[in-house]
């Protein structure tokens, strides 16, 4: 790359700091730039004592209460960030950089916006904290076309952006991008981490019917569940579109009924997943017997919501979460303890997921020695910690995901409490839900913009 | 002085324009002063200045306008994608693709008149959006949007031999690049411009007959008058307004979703010219400021951000206001929002615009001036 | 023969909701002229009243579960069940018939204040003025309801003993796989009980008579010293109780959430206006015509011909209906057309 395209580069990306950016274009070597002065002038370089964070999240529409869920969670990092509360994770955190004064002695402040699940509005939202609030960081998000376009709009802005809620293969897949961070499994880490328990409770010969949202997240949720599957030995009968926000879907599952599939696998999300699945147990799906089996329904991606919007129809279906609660390890422990005293209620996986999303860009801001996205872009990649939940995890630097221990979970059949939900089926490590980053494409673009 | 009042046009457009452009400057003190925002202002100020063409001088309700928009905006980023990031050809595009659009639904659903036209125009807005937002995939990437890419064609940038950098390329006008602030003044000169002809429109005899068919298509008929060609040509135009602000949807920022085209965003449409007076020339654009402050300065505001506003309070009123004022701010702006609807409409049945007259009307009594060239055709 | 029998029952069982949903609608809208946008929030309030008394019933008498140190967490036994034991158990099973009861005074109160609050100034205004102030009262209905229930769907079953699906190929003599749930078969015949109740009463009474010579030409039954105002209250207060029962009886199928109303909101337009303005025959039949052709689109032997048929057919058959039929099924000249 020449230094000419890089500065005009940079000034079209802030037409009012153009004349700064010069500084950060300067073609010294990267790697000795720790705190050098070159590093200094970049969009939204922290000024004064204090540095904003942008939490994008659902605040109206169907997701706001997993919204306000991870909103609670940012709240609780910005204060464990600042010193404040009992520290949640930085205790066991490790490695860990965070001293607990801020980041890089700078106070933690943020701004908030409401994304309303609609790629525009949360566009407009995480410019309005860009480019008016004078936000750093930008995290949140709660359904993939969200996170996907914002993430966009993110590299283009050169501002780092650590996704919420996104579930979708194409978020580190297709789609991913050098300034874009996904903590949050995928939908092929769900079907990886399915396939063992599928097989050894429900055997190796079963016809599975799918029915899929008919948008991007759907279509890589069926195509992985699929994959893994028809790899245990099932024959998938017939796979099914359903428009996204149907409400009753029953047209849908009346042909299942006579079809002769004997296992139904709801490739829906939230809502439709909600409305789907209590429609298809009104249906007598779960009491019939097909082919000499018990007819048996999968709901591959689990949220504490949707178990909560379904209700008795969740117990006994597996599927998967990216964490839960209930886990048992010293940094779930300490995250649930903490969110616990101050709200009252465990949090959800969203918020679990943003929280350590906020205190892993923290820390590796801690880690370069500068809020310069490139270097904190590189702190990141390949950086493996521990004590966050999930076990041994590492952000893979091909394709910014993280790479942790799944989930396999139940609805509870007798719950103890209110938020004894879900049942731990089993917590499949992190080596049998790897994949080769290859396998999706994509391309993460320049690390300066 | 007969030259100095309102119903001279050119007075009109430069005070228009001195207000356009200086909005950087008086939108500060209200937190509006951000590119991204300026940019909405202006973009969605054209939408509802070309749909109060349709619904403020014919009083035919489209609810199928925002179909327009999402074309506008697939064509405009299909244009950069295949041709050039220049935005004049992808604007050029856009408007005609959008007016082509709006001539076949139009010719359709003008077949009827009154609720069945609405409902017609919903239905095929509807139909776009479910199908953008799946089958067509292919052609609009569904619920991601369709977003630029590096490996992009781009025949007539490659044949013009503009470099290929790292990254993806961005919009511009003849080098100009087209985000931030230079965007929003892009988008102003064209908000002016359709303005301009908005004004030509409501003053021509043309507009007076597109009024004539609200107040009574049937007495029009009778005397022999065809009015299908007048409203076709006020829906395709409004319709190639409702293109352009798609088109410079993404020119500011290139990405094009089918959510643009779902029903509220063609209900969005209707309640900003209603909320600002539906068949005035200004009440659009203040129903359009209104609505889009409220989108994305008021859902922001958090209580940490309510704390510091009111903190000249004593600390215990402080707390009180802060926790009665959190319902109506932040997730709670669409409360505020449907609150504000019913109480302008309760209370100003022309709109805001009609306060704004009232306003004008009794300053000019208090000072003893004459009220009868007030501002009523604006 | 199986799919085909399943997916006419089903059609009917769409068609009995949409109908029902319309019905309420074109009380109002096709017969009182005023374009009401609330009436999918009317709706989910009825809905509201079912999750409110399941709250209500399920009132708990909460024991700490003393393992979980961090937070509270409760195990909930209800006070019902405590006191009068299996019978506790069967009242709160019935929450959802029982809240029918409470549905009715509650919806009638809203539809009245409403009516007589708001509505009634707008009988004179422009459709787009009453567009834009029931659209503002639809957002504050839903904002009020979310503030207290929260935005996520709350599980709201029915009765046990009709949760499963019944037999009906065996009761007919047909194949023994045609089976359907209680629940919506129970939805279909109350629908009907609803639809012709509404028509019985504007059709056998006196009351009735005059509401539909007001609907005609008000001016002359006025001039006749009728008090056709408070006429028009009583019919904007049944509207909102058919809304709101169509809601209650929703609300095993749809968990209810606060924006539910707005999803249905363009629907029950598309329904009434297919059917025609001014016509309770029409936004029934249309409810009826729409639920089948939808259920038949989306049938996967239709799907693989035509994709994505299922998701556009109810707008597209409105488009053909409107093209073939310029006043809908049965719509009325000059009923809102100008």
């Amino acid at each position: 790359m020449s230094k000419k395209d890089n500065s005009q580069n940079n000034s079209r990306r802030d037409f009012l700091k153009a004349s700064a950016a010069t500084g950060a274009v300067a073609s010294s070597p990267m790697f000795f730039m720790k705190n050098a002065y070159a590093a200094e002038n970049f969009r939204n370089a922290p000024k004064g004592g204090s540095v904003k964070l942008g939490f994008n999240v659902p605040q109206t529409g169907a997701y706001a209460d997993e919204g306000a869920d991870e909103l609670r969670a940012y709240k609780l990092a910005v204060e464990h960030l600042n010193g404040g509360g009992d520290g949640g994770m930085m205790n066991t955190m490790k490695p860990m950089s965070l001293k607990g004064n801020g980041v890089l002695g700078k106070k933690v402040e943020y701004v908030t916006g409401d994304t309303q699940t609609k790629s525009d509005a949360a566009r407009a939202s995480a410019k309005r904290m860009i480019e008016k609030d004078g936000a750093l960081m930008i995290s949140g998000g709660s359904s993939s076309g969200v996170a996907i376009a914002v993430q966009g709009l993110c590299q283009e802005m050169g501002v780092i952006f650590m996704a919420g809620l996104t579930h979708s293969n194409d978020t580190t897949g297709k789609d991913k991008r050098r300034y874009g961070f996904r903590h949050f499994f995928n939908a092929k880490m769900s079907g990886s981490a399915l396939g063992p328990v599928l097989k050894k409770e429900m055997g190796s010969d079963r016809r599975a019917y799918h029915l899929t949202a008919d948008y991007t997240w759907g279509w890589t949720q069926e195509e992985s569940i699929k994959e893994t599957t028809e790899g245990l030995g099932w024959k998938t009968h017939k796979t099914v579109k359903t428009p996204v926000g149907a409400g009753d879907f029953s047209q849908y599952i009346t042909p299942i009924l006579n079809s002769g599939a004997d296992t139904l696998i709801l490739n829906h999300y939230g809502k439709d997943m909600i409305n789907s699945l209590t429609q298809a147990v009104q249906f007598g799906l779960r009491d019939k017997m097909v082919n000499g089996k018990q007819f048996e329904i999968i709901v591959p991606l689990y949220s504490r919501l949707m178990a909560q919007g379904a209700g008795e129809n969740l117990k006994g279906i597996l599927g998967t979460t990216n964490w839960n609660w209930a886990l048992k390890d010293a940094g779930s422990q300490a995250f649930v303890k903490s969110f616990g005293a101050k709200y009252g209620f465990p949090p959800s996986m969203a918020a679990h997921t943003c929280y350590v999303q906020t205190l892993l860009y923290a820390n590796a801001c801690e880690m370069a020695g500068t809020f310069y996205p490139p270097e904190v872009i590189k702190a990141l990649e390949g950086f493996n910690f521990d004590g966050m939940g999930n076990g041994k995890t590492e952000y893979r630097a091909e394709d910014h995901q993280c790479f942790k221990n799944v989930l396999v979970v139940r609805g509870n059949q007798n719950p103890t409490s209110q938020f004894d939900l879900l049942e731990i089926v089993q917590e499949v490590p992190r080596s049998q839900v790897e994949y080769d980053a290859s396998i999706f494409g994509g391309d993460l673009g320049p690390y300066k913009v | 002085m007969m030259n100095l009042s309102l119903k001279n046009n050119m007075v009109v457009m430069l005070i228009f324009s001195a207000v356009v452009l200086t909005a950087p400057l008086w939108l500060d003190p209200i937190g509006a002063n951000y590119p991204d925002l300026l940019q909405k202002f202006a973009i969605f100020g054209i939408f509802a200045i070309g749909y109060n063409i349709l619904f403020g001088l014919t009083g035919y309700l489209s609810f199928g306008h925002a179909t327009f928009l999402g074309v506008g905006s697939y064509t405009a980023v299909w244009s950069f994608k295949l041709f050039t990031m220049n935005v004049v050809p992808a604007i050029i595009f856009a408007i005609i693709i959008a007016g082509v659009f709006a001539l076949a639904i139009g010719y359709i659903s003008l077949r009827r008149s009154g609720i069945y036209f609405s409902i017609l125009t919903l239905a095929f807005a509807q139909m776009s959006y479910s199908l953008a937002y799946s089958v067509l995939t292919p052609i609009t990437n569904g619920e991601t949007g369709l977003q630029l890419t590096i490996q992009d064609p781009r025949y007539l940038d490659a044949m013009a031999g503009v470099a290929v950098k790292e990254g993806l390329p961005s919009t511009n006008l003849f080098g100009q690049l087209m985000s931030g602030y230079s965007g929003f003044y892009f988008c102003a000169v064209m908000l002016i411009i359709g303005f301009y002809i908005s004004l030509k429109i409501f003053r021509s005899p043309y507009g007076l007959k597109l009024i004539a068919i609200k107040s009574n298509q049937n007495r029009m008929n009778y005397t022999g008058f065809n009015t299908r060609p007048y409203l076709l040509s006020a829906f395709v135009i409004s319709g190639m307004y409702a293109g352009l602000a798609g088109a410079l949807m993404a020119v500011t920022d290139p990405l094009a979703g089918a959510e643009r085209m779902q029903w509220t965003a063609s209900g969005e449409v209707v309640l900003m010219t209603i909320l600002g007076g539906v068949g005035t020339l200004v009440g659009p654009l203040l129903g359009v400021g209104i609505i889009k402050y409220f989108e994305n300065i008021f859902s922001a505001l958090n209580e940490s951000a309510l704390h510091e506003v009111f903190n000249f309070l004593p600390q215990a009123l402080e707390n009180t206001v802060v926790a009665v004022t959190h319902h109506f701010v932040g997730e709670g702006w669409h409360l505020t929002l449907g609150a504000l609807f019913m109480l302008v409409v309760i209370f100003l049945p022309g709109g805001v615009m009609e306060g704004v007259t009232n306003l004008i009307e009794f300053i000019k009594k208090k000072l003893g001036m004459s009220g009868d060239e007030s501002g009523d055709t604006l | 023969m199986d799919a085909i029998l399943i997916q006419i029952l089903n059609g009917l069982d769409k068609g009995g909701a949409y109908a029902l949903i319309a019905l309420g609608l074109t009380l109002t809208f096709g017969t009182l002229g005023v374009v009401n946008f609330a009436h999918g929030a009317l709706f989910m309030l009825g809905a509201f009243c079912a999750v409110s008394m399941q709250q209500l019933l399920t009132i708990s008498k909460k024991v700490k579960d003393e393992s979980i140190t961090f937070f509270d967490a409760y195990k909930e036994q209800p006070y019902l069940e405590i006191w009068w034991g299996d019978a506790g158990t069967v009242i709160i099973d019935y929450a959802v018939p029982i809240s029918i009861l409470f549905a009715i005074p509650v919806m009638l109160l809203v539809g009245v204040v409403m009516e007589r609050g708001l509505i009634k100034h707008f009988y004179k205004r422009t459709h787009a003025e009453q567009i834009l102030v029931t659209f503002g009262l639809a957002i504050v209905i839903q904002e009020i309801i979310r503030t207290f229930y929260g935005a996520n769907p709350i599980p709201t079953p029915a009765p046990d003993i009709v949760s499963g699906s019944a037999a009906v190929g065996a009761a007919l003599g047909l194949s023994d796989a045609l089976v359907y749930p209680w629940w919506r078969l129970i939805y279909l015949a109350f629908s009907a009980v609803i639809i012709f109740g509404v028509f019985a009463f504007l059709k056998y009474t006196t009351f009735g008579m005059v509401v539909r010579a007001g609907m005609s030409d008000r001016e002359t039954v006025s001039l006749l010293g009728i008090n056709v105002e408070r006429r028009f209250t009583i019919v904007f207060g049944i509207a909102t109780i058919v809304a709101g029962l169509a809601g209650v009886m929703y609300a095993p199928i749809l968990p209810p959430d606060y924006h539910m109303g707005m999803d249905f909101l363009v629907l029950s337009f598309v329904v009434v206006v297919v059917g025609g303005m001014g016509s309770l025959e029409g936004a029934v039949a249309a409810g009826f015509l729409l639920g089948i052709l939808q259920s038949f689109a989306s049938m996967n032997e239709v799907k693989t011909i035509l994709p994505g048929i299922d998701q556009i057919i109810i707008y597209l058959v409105a488009v053909v209906v409107l093209l073939v039929r310029p006043r809908g099924l049965m719509g009325r000249e000059g009923v809102m057309e100008d």
